[in-house]
């Protein structure tokens, strides 16, 4: 009779996140400070990605004692992470019951060539992408939702708009083409045929996609909703700024007035400085997260 | 459609406001579009003027809570109400009209009562609407714990009460705005018909 984690179960999940903020917490005081402020979720980590870029070493799966500890302070859904290809870790974090997993390249990847085959969990999987092809790569092994990457942990906006304009350009393009020719498009971006087809004839993603990776201001979470994202994730550009609790209510303010300038205004003043930043593209190759994974 | 009359039998245009602080607002405007109503998306008071229903969807209950204190939308919603103007909710909706927050509807309920993401399901469920049961789409959902005399209960998913209905206002604890069902809805659109022809 009750038909548990079905597809539509899992994806359904990420529509009611729309509109809404997905934080970075590493502990209790942290996580509530996030829902007070208006979080729609939390991403549950030891350490936020600029801290990953600082201290260096492999970065795996949170304690799950921390985790717990989270699901405990909140009652809104809680997501961890798991390193990529790295389907244990995502085992363990389905016994833990959290409410989705994200696949991240910000952890240190545990495959290099393949992604979790994420049909066989309960527990809903977010994915990064940096084009169309990736995105429905990973909805193709079972994703319920895509974050464009972005450059994580740098409070640098650039990366973030590249790959959305990246996804969005692409989805444009597929609806003028004809049968034969999205055969080749997806040959062309090494992305499932049928997937292909879906999103030329609907001109969206048939999953729900946020922004994340560098959103530091309200202006920045407006930019993107403007640009086509469905929702922003937070990560570093919160608890590394002067003033967390303002600056989060600040940035849901943002996302769901990101048409009215006088509201991202608003949400703007008196917020302090700002997450200490990196520039992007000063990065070394080694240095980047968003050329992990394929 | 499985011949659900056309709410707009009565040959005015109806226009619904969808509450869009956040959550799956878009889902519910799409469907009040395929049905023949005219859609506006409600995130400050005066975005109310004029409309004849409003839905209030689903979304992360405590974001919504949030964003309604930050615009001041609680009275205008609760004279909304007073006025006859039929409210729908959806889940997180259902959450907001309740007792515990705007106090809209006579019934209390309990957040997340299904249990985390894993316990969602889907499940046939029988709202005696013409065409069987919809495929019901349960997301982290509440369920309705207490009601007053007045709420009818409408359906109940093993001994729970997950959809209900007290004068002018629905309530259901599930997704009808997720799947290509657009009966619930159809039934929404007819009470804003009916309250308009009521008014006028």
């Amino acid at each position: 009779m009750r038909d548990e984690a079905t597809f539509k179960v899992k994806a359904g999940l990420a529509e009611m996140l729309k509109g809404g903020v997905i934080m970075d917490v590493i502990d209790q005081e942290q996580a509530r400070i996030a829902e007070a402020a208006g979080a729609c979720a939390v991403m549950a980590l030891e350490r936020v990605p600029s801290d990953i870029r600082r201290d260096g070493g492999v970065a795996r799966m949170s304690d799950p004692e921390m985790i717990q500890s989270i699901q405990e302070a909140v009652t809104i859904p809680v997501m961890a992470k798991a390193r990529i290809g790295h389907f244990a870790e995502a085992q363990v974090l389905e016994a833990l019951e959290v409410d989705y997993i994200d696949e991240s390249e910000v952890l240190t990847p545990a495959d290099e060539a393949n992604h979790i085959d994420k049909w066989p969990f309960k527990v809903p999987f977010v994915c990064g992408a940096t084009n169309l092809g990736e995105a429905l790569r990973r909805i193709g092994e079972g994703a319920a939702m895509i974050r464009s990457k972005g450059e994580a942990g740098t409070g640098d906006i650039v990366e973030a708009v590249r790959h959305l304009r990246t996804i969005n350009g692409e989805i444009k393009r597929l609806g003028g083409l004809s049968e034969a020719e999205i055969a080749t498009a997806a040959r062309d971006n090494a992305a499932p045929l049928e997937l292909v087809r879906a999103v030329a004839a609907s001109g969206r993603l048939p999953v729900v996609m946020f922004c994340a990776g560098g959103i530091a201001t309200p202006a920045d979470a407006s930019l993107v909703m403007q640009l086509g994202a469905e929702g922003v994730f937070v990560g570093s550009g919160i608890f590394k700024s002067a003033d967390p609790e303002a600056r989060a209510a600040a940035i849901v303010e943002a996302t769901t007035h990101y048409e009215v300038p006088e509201r991202v205004l608003r949400a703007s003043e008196g917020l302090g400085a700002a997450m200490d930043s990196i520039e992007s593209r000063k990065l070394d190759e080694s240095e980047l997260l968003s050329n992990r994974g394929w | 459609m499985n011949g659900v009359p056309s709410p707009r039998a009565s040959g005015e245009q109806i226009t619904v406001g969808v509450l869009a602080l956040q959550g799956d607002f878009e889902a519910h405007g799409a469907v009040l579009k395929r049905l023949g109503a005219e859609v506006r998306e409600v995130r400050v008071p005066a975005d109310l003027d004029r409309l004849d229903g409003l839905v209030i969807p689903g979304g992360e209950s405590t974001t919504i809570t949030l964003g309604i204190e930050r615009e001041q939308l609680g009275d205008p919603l609760r004279a909304f109400h007073a006025a006859g103007k039929p409210i729908f909710g959806t889940c997180a909706g259902l959450i907001m009209l309740d007792r515990d927050h705007l106090g809209i509807i006579d019934v209390r309920a309990e957040r997340n009562a299904f249990g985390r993401q894993v316990r969602s399901f889907e499940a046939p469920l029988e709202l005696g609407l013409e065409g069987g049961p919809v495929e019901a789409i349960f997301i982290r959902a509440p369920w309705i714990a207490e009601h007053g005399p007045s709420v009818e209960i409408l359906a109940e998913v093993e001994g729970h009460a997950v959809a209900a209905r007290e004068g002018s206002v629905l309530v259901v604890a599930f997704h009808p705005e997720l799947g290509d069902d657009d009966r619930v809805h159809a039934l929404f659109l007819q009470s804003v018909s009916d309250a308009r022809l009521t008014a006028a």
